[in-house]
């Protein structure tokens, strides 16, 4: 089947799109990526003297730039400025990669993104020719001013990041795919294969996660469980479901040559 | 004596080098980073062209997992 998701001209094989974060090695975090077989995957940026060791091989080693496609995300900025400046930087790392993933944050408890900065700071990158993949609400008009801004990828979350909590409102989500026309990527929320699958089976072009894979007693198993996920639920969608149908039952056998009662 | 803030950390020099020098003392010559001065980034190739000034403020990068 010739099913591609295309984003800002490029077309991917696979709708799965993972994070690299809350892994608990390296081993990990590569074995997952691979059975996911997600080939855009988010990175995030920090200071070279977090967390490094110099020996340690680096992330970039491990999850090569020549083999996927890097989406180096905002985590942790509450401001347009910071997200901006954030992106500069990923830009020069990734020798001028312009492919990002824009999240402004509201509040550290809830992570809920602020729309406000965000459209701030697309505005922004959009301008210095960034190609913008924006984690927002699922308010659909501000998805649609968004769009009009230049994004390409609109991705509303489906509950709070990390949270586990699935596809909470699958009307707004439906509101937001009638209004644009970019890629609308299911981010944050999703807990396990059900809810990629209902995901994809709105209509949803894909579906971003990290911690739904990450957090998983197994999380191998679960990369390749999110693969099926996102796979059975985009094919349900295309094959376009029967209508439900209350209080109408319909027999799956013919009603026709049943055998007759022995009794009378 | 000059006086630099890398990564939020305070560092005192006893003389001007360059980022390229600064780079290798750190251990990062080779790794893929960026760096930020005073809010503008500099491009990689020029880092052995410029010279850290009194009150410049760095922030080295590097890419981490994440969601």
């Amino acid at each position: 089947m010739n099913d591609k998701l295309i984003i800002a001209g490029k077309s991917y094989s696979s709708r799965l799109l993972v994070g690299t974060g809350k892994y608990k090695d390296f081993a990990e975090t590569k074995a997952a990526i691979e059975t996911s077989g997600a080939e855009i995957i988010t990175i995030a940026i920090r200071r070279s003297n977090i967390g490094q060791n110099p020996d340690e091989p680096s992330l970039l080693e491990i999850l090569p730039p020549s083999k996927y496609t890097l989406l180096p995300n905002t985590a942790g900025c509450y401001t347009a400025d910071d997200a901006v400046r954030t992106l500069r930087l990923a830009r020069e790392l990734l020798d001028g990669h312009s492919l990002v993933k824009l999240e402004v944050l509201g509040d550290p408890q809830s992570l809920y993104p602020n729309v406000i900065e965000t459209i701030a700071a697309a505005k922004t990158l959009v301008a210095e020719g960034f190609q913008v993949m924006v984690y927002t609400s699922d308010d659909p008009i501000v998805a649609k001013q968004l769009e009009d801004i230049g994004c390409v990828a609109i991705m509303p979350l489906a509950s709070l990041i990390g949270s586990g909590m699935g596809i909470l409102n699958p009307w707004n989500l439906q509101l937001i795919m009638e209004r644009v026309q970019v890629p609308v990527i299911v981010d944050a929320g999703v807990g396990t294969a059900s809810d990629a699958a209902i995901a994809m089976e709105l209509g949803c072009h894909g579906v971003l996660m990290n911690t739904a894979i990450a957090a998983a007693k197994n999380p191998v198993l679960m990369a390749s469980a999110m693969k099926k996920g996102v796979e059975a639920g985009r094919e349900a969608f295309l094959a376009g479901r029967m209508p439900k149908k209350l209080y109408s039952a319909s027999p799956s056998s013919p009603t026709a040559g049943i055998i007759a009662s022995a009794r009378s | 004596m000059i006086t630099v803030i890398i990564n939020g950390a305070t560092r005192q020099f006893q003389q001007s080098i360059n980022l390229a020098t600064l780079i290798e003392e750190m251990g990062l010559a080779g790794k893929r980073i960026a760096l930020e001065r005073n809010g503008e980034i500099v491009p990689r190739s020029t880092y052995a062209n410029q010279q850290l000034s009194d009150g410049d403020k760095l922030e080295i990068v590097v890419a981490v997992g994440g969601g």
